[in-house]
């Protein structure tokens, strides 16, 4: 398997959507090739630190005003 | 993943269904527990896709009124929660048409591109950014980084990676096919990681601790 042959796997195998045959294919190339090693770390990694700083969150405040405006225009509906 | 083969009947009826169903019949309280459930992810994909506060403001109150007035229209074909993501896509695009200050206004443009698909960067990364960075300057530099891809990318990335979506509610939150949705997302997280690692590399150069 080549580099780029597993980057184009890549998304499959972090959905664990790849056929046990291909798996221990890329399970070996990653064993040898450091740099796919890094990527697949540091690609993970990106995903990580995303979902665990949710960066855009609702205030309370500004979420209780927007609630009460659905719900005013619902009732007027 | 093996296919998930159901049984007539035996299909799990998601709660949402139960609460759209007594909406429908004029139960607001019910559609008030939809609003509470959903409104910090629609927010949170409004802002994302826009970058403006003010905006994401107005979308989630306007997505949820959109979807009041159009409950009749929602199958259950799809998750409730899908239904009103497409809404907020929609309507963000929708909103970055008009205020034009964004070079790409589509899911389509800018997808060509080939920037960030063949990775560069092979340095490893600091194992614990929380600790290289304050919280607050950790959180503008992941603003910073992908307020930096294409609406098609930063959207597909976070509904499917943010917003943990499958593949296929994101496919069919955009209205786009299954290997679209993969092909973007891959290069999406190409991206985004070769931008983050500008500043999460290890500052010595290893490799390996």
């Amino acid at each position: 398997m080549t580099c780029t042959d597993f980057l184009s796997k890549m998304t499959d195998y972090f959905d664990g959507e790849v056929e046990p045959e291909l798996l221990t294919e890329i399970q070996s190339h990653l064993a040898e090739c450091d740099h796919c090693e890094i990527l697949v770390d540091t690609t993970r990694q990106t995903i990580r630190v995303y979902r665990d700083h949710q960066v855009f969150e609702l205030p309370n405040e500004v979420r209780e005003r927007t609630v009460a405006r659905i719900m005013a225009a619902c009732v007027k509906h | 993943m093996p296919p998930v083969i159901e049984q007539p009947g035996t299909e799990e009826v998601h709660p949402d269904v139960a609460l759209v169903d007594a909406a429908r019949h004029g139960d607001t309280a019910a559609f008030e527990k939809l609003v509470r459930q959903y409104d910090r992810q629609i927010f949170r994909v409004a802002q994302h896709i826009t970058q403006n506060r003010e905006d994401a403001e107005d979308i989630t109150q306007d997505v949820f009124m959109k979807a009041y007035g159009k409950l009749n229209q929602f199958q259950g074909n799809s998750k409730f929660s899908t239904w009103l993501t497409r809404i907020a896509v929609n309507e963000s695009l929708m909103r970055l048409r008009k205020r034009k200050t964004s070079r790409t206004v589509s899911m389509d443009q800018d997808v060509q591109t080939e920037e960030g698909s063949i990775p560069r960067d092979f340095a490893d990364w600091t194992p614990d950014p929380e600790q290289q960075y304050g919280s607050a300057e950790l959180g503008e530099i992941l603003k910073r980084t992908i307020a930096g891809l294409s609406p098609g990318f930063r959207t597909v990335f976070t509904l499917r990676d943010i917003e943990n979506l499958s593949t296929e509610e994101t496919a069919e939150a955009l209205g786009l096919s299954v290997p679209a949705v993969k092909s973007r997302l891959l290069r999406a997280r190409l991206q985004l990681r070769e931008r983050l690692s500008r500043y999460l590399k290890r500052k010595d150069g290893s490799i390996k601790p």
